[in-house]
């Protein structure tokens, strides 16, 4: 399932949150997410799932995207269609090359490097979208309903 | 997030609940590294924890490293469902020793 396919007749806005891109605003932000997506119904191992994905992705742009600079910010936009969620991660900080956007190899024990693969396991797609005037990225992730 | 540090039966025992991030993580690491420092076997209580992402598990990596260097043993403690949801995508389930309640992890040698 792709973020095309879901998307059209029938989406809604759920949410649209702009914030600093800092960590200290991460419990407001995963509240929100997990308020939505309890909104649409899913099971609460899914919400869970929704929220960490979500998490793992402005943590990506907070600590890659922006490298620790304190003026960027972030955009999470979430949409409901009739097939599931559609989640929209924006920043405007430095290109993430999408072919380096893989995960590491699990065996090898180290600290980091996991934020990826818990999105990719998580959510049903989770591609790079071209950014608005080609400044910064756009992380769209789906959840298809149960 | 909350945290209590206490000593028991020889062991070192930290209980962190609430939310593990990007922001606290930080300072479970700090935390952590500085139990381990003690040079006591380490017991880390994770059943009131509500959410735990990347950076939280990196602060227990690094910390189960740093004991194993340093010859103590790390283990964790009635993992809550919500942490062991992560440990498990992580595989690290495997990778940590998890002992189901504090009893338990006090009896066990090493």
């Amino acid at each position: 399932m792709t973020a095309q396919r879901i998307s059209g007749a029938g989406t809604e806005s759920l949410l649209e949150l702009h914030f600093p891109a800092r960590a200290d605003r991460m419990v407001m932000v995963r509240d929100s997410v997990r308020s939505a997506a309890r909104y649409c119904g899913f099971d609460e191992q899914t919400v869970q799932d929704i929220v960490l994905a979500v998490g793992e992705a402005c943590q990506n742009a907070i600590l890659h995207a922006y490298a620790g600079c304190a003026e960027g910010s972030i955009v999470v936009a979430m949409l409901h269609g009739p097939e599931g969620l559609i989640l929209r991660v924006t920043d405007f900080g430095q290109a993430i090359d999408p072919a380096a956007w893989k995960p590491r190899d699990l065996g090898d024990l180290r600290p980091g490097g996991l934020g990826i693969h818990f999105i990719q396991e998580l959510m049903d797609s989770a591609d790079f979208a071209p950014a608005p005037g080609g400044v910064g990225n756009v992380l769209l992730m789906t959840k298809k309903r149960a | 997030m909350s945290q209590t540090i206490r000593e028991e039966s020889g062991k070192t025992v930290v209980e962190l609940g609430g939310e593990i991030d990007l922001d606290r993580a930080p300072h479970v690491r700090r935390i952590l590294l500085d139990c381990v420092a003690r040079g006591r076997d380490l017991l880390v209580d994770l059943s009131q924890v509500s959410y735990i992402d990347s950076s939280g598990i990196a602060s227990l990596v690094e910390a189960l490293q740093s004991a194993g260097k340093g010859g103590t043993a790390f283990g964790l403690v009635a993992v809550s469902p919500q942490a062991l949801r992560v440990f498990e995508l992580a595989r690290l389930d495997q990778v940590f020793t998890i002992h189901p309640d504090i009893d338990t992890a006090l009896k066990a040698a090493g």
